[in-house]
């Protein structure tokens, strides 16, 4: 026994492949194979022979078996290594690729105004672009020969012959959306009215096009120090640092009193930081809600008071990411794009963050 | 709006600094756009006297002086021809800016002899154009600093000019006087009152006036007088100062006077050369077509309707506007009208705006100026005339009068904190008010003439608001509208638009924002470019159109980017296009292009160039972001700026088209000077039908747990047969256990023959109760072949 458990042991151990591994395995354990021929014989052993020779052979079976298992996976772990070495690649080729879009700094921009107005109940109305001369001039208190018209540089509709209506004109502000508003809602009222807005300017940094955005909130006791305090937490959470806001006193024809809003800012190194240092920088017009405005959008000025704000949402974007030529926002230059622009899965919110 | 300091100080007595009185113009609402500061620059210029001067030994035109200075006696080689012992002159030493020759003084040699610093002209330092010679003071110390001894000895060289922004409603501080009248009112000094003494007229005024009766609503109130016998000369220096110092002219005393009165009172005047007035002067309208030649040589034609100022001869001034050149005064100007009227803003603005005329009296009218001052402003100039120019003035000739502007309003001390949510105690309230010259009787306000921006309450709280500061006011937290968690603000088609947004880049496109005018031809080459979508005054023809599609903005964005080197490109736009000039007819869409090839070359040999079912993919991955039903149809008939038959809608049913998509045509890209291939989609972003389901819950999830099977199929089919039939057809066949066909191969030519293409399908068959035997899914194999024949013609391929 201990003959053949050397024998085929050692065969095992140097058998080349599996076809051999295979021709030892019928030669031992096959049904002519010397290990079974042997346990044939156990059927003519004395009880007491028997009893020794069976185990040992049974052992000796499950040995040459389990060497056999081994060795089998011991060659097929041999081959796998030989293919895997075969299949080399040059892993710094570059990848498939994946083309990489972007969100305009303005959409960003307003849907992270959106997220923290909204956080504070202020819906989002939208409205025409085009507009007629009454919603953008006349219901916002800026009657026909107002200086504030021409100061404006408005956009004019070319208007059939015959037609004797005043020329319809691409809204200055989105301050019409608010009338609309106030009209379709009626108060308590909490809006906030982004939107492309047109005025007829073309330098370093004005475009014929530019986008603001207005808030509008009615009730029956609002005040300034309360729009002071929407402002300067919406700065706050919008720039993600304390913000202070100075009031300047002003003049629009659609509030009264009317404020000039200037946020903290400091100038160092020739780029502007906003929320820190000493200096302050204009960025918002704002007030009480002339009470024609709000007679002409159908609210009771002897009930209802409220305050309106209007901020340039392209003009955040730059302060906010530092982008210098508000001309290039409309320029579609595909490095800027791609520069200033915003991932796609990069959803502005609250919980989340908006920087 | 410009001043000087010391021009202010005519009307407001005050120690404040020109910073202190900078910061509280801004915060009352009269914001400063600049601060000219003469003495800013003549900070370091320092008095010397010359101790000895003597030639050069190596120039005949030029001295060594020893001076001295604060530094000690200092070696300052001078070329000028007045430089000579015992005189003070002003020193630059070495490291002092010369703003007049930008240069920084050095210690130099001038031809062999050192130079410790320079002596200056007027003209050095940017205070005159003298330069004849250096400075000589007739007093001064050594070591003083010129710009101290400036102020004692001649304050109008270092008089710091400020200009404010004048908001439309504050015409009453387009005088010095006004700006005063408020600072005082906020405590920053005392206003100077100058009284104006009525002067006394000693003859007729041969002139006279008179208003037509339906001018009277234009002009109210017109006064005048003749001046006799004036010299009207160069002004005097005071008077040249003042109006250089704020960048105007002077031109010749009468006028300058007449300025002088528009800046300071904000009363502009009118001076006729009263021997070239023929006859009397009359306000009337015009009938439309007369002409006047102006002051400023260029002649204008009136409409109807716009107020001329004419004597027997014709027009002689646009009323309240431009005076006319034929009776303007000279040099030889011996007998002078005056002209001091009340003009209706809203008419004047007109006649401004039509004739294209901006002037300092057209855009004081306009906004309106006091009438109550309308007779003082006329005595006060007379007098100033007499003084400067001599001469005997007539009596006053008036037609109309001053319009009755009395009106008042009830002032709530606490609407000040319900508005502005700043507590003001009412006789601080009331103090306020006065100071600006409103009147106060019991709880009753009365606005001063000069302010016809005031028209109710809210405007009294907004004076006493700015006036006791907004730098003051305290933020106050806004309770949310209700309480508890917001309620979701966006509307679906808001939603919609982000989530298109979104999704589009997420595709690989880049979000463009391009101008919602266009210019005309690509507009027309969109079915746009008519009467209704044209902006009437335009800035550039390339802005002359709404556009009516997003497609010409991402092209000509296409096109840009192509001549910067970027030939692959995917650009998308989310936004409102315009269906006509109305405000209703607009529509948010999104539209996105790709153009050129799907990527770079890459070494795994995947990109190709863009084709119809990039577009296609594109859209319908945006169509199922936004919500749209994923039973769409394909249709044909897209509009002609598609390739006509490589482009298609998406429609849902017969009426509603929710997108097209497909190549651009190629006449089109070559129009927008687009290298292509290029394809897109647009989708009309409100057509998607709202959810029919409301509330969140979704449709029970039903599954087989039998095991699906797929089998393939391939039929020959003449080559203008569309697959959508071959797969309506095929899952047709049993719509019970058919749950999907899809095509996998398409291929044409070969030994198919011309004409024939072959389309292989795979259909998945879902059990629902048993197991499929073999029997079954050759039946339904066959009854799929039948249905695809039947209505195609086709024949199984073998």
């Amino acid at each position: 026994m201990d003959e053949l458990r050397t024998k085929y042991l050692g065969e095992i151990a140097g058998a080349a492949d599996e076809v051999a591994l295979e021709r030892l395995r019928v030669a031992a354990l096959g049904k002519k194979g010397e290990v079974s021929l042997r346990m044939r014989e156990l059927g003519g052993m004395t009880p007491a022979e028997r009893q020794v020779a069976g185990p040992a052979l049974n052992a000796l079976k499950d040995e040459i078996n389990g060497a056999i298992a081994a060795k089998k996976a011991a060659l097929e772990d041999a081959s796998l290594d030989a293919r895997l070495k075969e299949e080399w690649l040059d892993v710094t080729l570059p990848a498939r690729q994946r083309a990489r879009g972007s969100v305009h700094p303005v959409s960003q921009v307003t849907e992270e105004v959106t997220a923290v107005l909204a956080d504070m109940g202020f819906a989002v109305a939208e409205g025409p672009q085009i507009e007629s001369d009454w919603y953008n001039f006349d219901a916002l208190n800026i009657p026909h020969h107002h200086p504030a018209r021409t100061e404006m540089d408005t956009f004019y509709m070319a208007q059939a012959e015959g037609d004797n209506r005043s020329p319809h004109v691409l809204r200055t502000h989105t301050s019409p959306v608010q009338i609309r508003a106030m009209q379709e809602r009626g108060s308590p009222l909490r809006v906030i009215c982004p939107g492309r807005v047109y005025r007829a300017d073309y330098d370093q940094t004005h475009t014929p096009m530019f986008h603001q955005v207005e808030g509008l909130a009615i009730d029956r006791d609002i005040s300034m120090a309360n729009l002071k305090w929407v402002l300067e937490e919406f700065f706050s959470a919008f720039f993600g640092t304390t913000v202070r806001t100075r009031f300047r006193a002003s003049h629009f024809p659609f509030t009264e009193p009317s404020a000039e809003v200037d946020i903290q800012c400091s100038w160092e190194g020739g780029t502007v930081k906003v929320g820190e240092g000493e200096g302050w920088l204009e960025v918002l017009g704002s007030g009480m809600v002339h009470p024609k405005v709000l007679e002409a959008g159908g609210i009771d000025s002897s009930k209802w008071q409220g305050f309106a704000f209007g901020i340039g949402i392209d003009r955040l974007a730059m302060l906010k990411y530092g982008i210098p030529d508000l001309r290039a926002f409309f320029d579609s230059d595909l490095r800027w794009l791609r520069h200033y622009g915003f991932a796609p899965l990069d959803v502005p919110t609250l919980h989340g963050g908006l920087q | 709006m410009r001043f000087t300091i010391a021009w202010l100080k005519e009307h407001l007595e005050t120690t404040a600094a020109v910073e202190e009185i900078a910061e509280v113009l801004t915060d009352i609402g009269l914001e400063v756009e600049e601060i000219v500061n003469p003495a800013d620059r003549l900070q370091d210029f320092t008095l010397g006297r010359v101790l000895k001067a003597e030639k050069h030994p190596d120039a005949d035109r030029l001295r060594v002086c020893d001076v001295e200075t604060d530094r000690g006696v200092r070696q300052i080689i001078c070329g000028a021809p007045n430089a000579r012992e015992g005189i003070t002159v002003v020193v630059a030493h070495s490291g002092t800016y010369v703003p007049g020759i930008d240069t920084t003084i050095q210690v130099g040699k001038i031809r062999g002899v050192e130079s410790h610093g320079m002596m200056c002209s007027e003209r050095e330092m940017e205070l005159s154009d003298e330069h004849d010679g250096i400075i000589e003071l007739p007093s001064g110390k050594v070591g003083e600093r010129f710009v101290d001894w400036l102020a004692v000895n001649d304050p109008p060289k270092v008089d710091p000019v400020i200009e404010i922004a004048i908001t439309p409603n504050r015409q009453d501080a387009l005088g010095v006087e006004g700006i005063a009248r408020d600072l005082a009112a906020r405590g920053l000094g005392t206003r100077i009152e100058r009284p104006i003494a009525p002067v006394p007229g000693t003859f007729e005024s041969p002139i006279g006036v008179s208003i037509d009766k339906d001018t009277i609503d234009g002009n109210p109130y017109f006064v005048g007088r003749m001046i006799r016998g004036v010299r009207n000369g160069p002004s005097p220096a005071w008077l040249q100062q003042r109006l250089l110092a704020i960048g105007l002219r002077p031109i010749s005393a009468l006028v300058d006077i007449t300025n002088f009165f528009t800046y300071d009172r904000n009363r502009p005047l009118h001076v006729f050369d009263a021997d070239k007035v023929k006859g009397h002067l009359r306000v009337h309208r015009a009938e439309g077509g007369e002409q006047i030649l102006a002051l400023d040589q260029k002649t204008y034609a009136f409409e109807k309707g716009m107020m001329i100022i004419a004597d027997e001869r014709g027009p002689e001034s646009i009323a309240g506007v431009m005076g006319g050149a034929e009776t303007g005064v000279t040099g030889e100007t011996a007998n002078v009208f005056v002209e001091s009227a009340y003009w209706d803003p809203v008419t004047i603005a007109h006649t401004g705006r039509r004739l294209k005329i901006s002037s300092d009296a057209r855009y004081r009218f306009e906004r309106g100026v006091d009438p109550e001052f309308t007779l003082p402003g006329l005595e006060a100039a007379t007098s100033m005339i007499l003084e400067i120019c001599g001469g005997e003035a007539s009596r006053v000739v008036e037609d109309g009068a001053v319009p009755d502007t009395n009106r008042a309003y009830r002032l709530d001390p606490a609407r000040c904190s319900s508005l502005v949510g700043m507590d003001i105690p009412a006789k601080d309230q009331r103090a306020t008010l006065e100071a600006l010259g409103f009147v106060i009787d019991g709880d009753m306000a009365t606005p001063p003439s000069w302010r016809p921006d005031v028209r109710g309450e809210a405007d009294l709280v907004e004076e006493v608001a700015r006036m006791a500061s907004l730098t003051n006011l305290e933020p106050r937290p806004m309770p949310r509208a209700a309480p508890g968690v917001p309620e979701p603000i966006l509307t679906p088609l808001q939603r919609r638009e982000q989530a298109s947004r979104r999704m589009a880049a997420a595709l690989g496109y880049c979000e463009c924002v391009t101008y919602s005018f266009i210019d005309d031809a690509s507009a027309t080459l969109f079915g746009g470019g008519d009467e209704a979508r044209r902006v009437a005054n335009p800035i550039s023809s390339e802005m002359t159109q709404m556009r009516p599609s997003l497609f010409p903005g991402l092209l000509q964005a296409a096109a840009r980017n192509q001549a910067r080197g970027f030939a692959d490109l995917a650009l998308f736009e989310v936004g409102a296009i315009f269906h006509g000039g109305e405000p209703e007819e607009f529509e948010i869409l999104i539209a996105g292009i790709r153009v050129g090839a799907t990527g770079p070359k890459d070494p795994h040999g995947e990109v190709r160039e863009v084709d119809v079912f990039d577009a296609r993919a594109d859209a319908e991955a945006i169509l199922a972001a936004v919500g749209a039903p994923a039973r769409i149809q394909i249709g044909r008939g897209t509009n002609n700026w598609w390739h006509p038959v490589r482009s298609a809608r998406i429609t849902l049913g017969p009426k509603i088209t929710l997108a097209a998509f497909g190549e651009l045509h190629p006449k089109v890209l070559s129009r927008m000077e687009v290298k292509g291939p290029a394809v897109g989609f647009a989708i009309h972003l409100s057509a998607v039908p709202e959810p029919r389901a409301k509330g969140s819950t979704r449709t029970a999830l039903q599954i087989s747990d039998l095991q699906a099977v797929e089998r393939d199929f391939a039929f020959v089919l003449d080559a203008d047969v569309e697959a959508v039939n071959v797969v309506n057809a095929a899952a047709g066949a049993d719509k019970s256990l058919i749950e999907e066909v899809r095509v996998f191969d398409e291929f044409a030519g070969g030994s198919l023959g011309d004409g024939k293409k072959s389309l292989a399908i795979t259909v998945r068959l879902q059990p629902r109760e048993r197991t499929l035997t073999d029997g079954q899914i050759d039946a339904v194999g066959k009854a799929i072949v039948e249905k695809v024949s039947k209505a195609t013609g086709g024949v199984l391929r073998t």
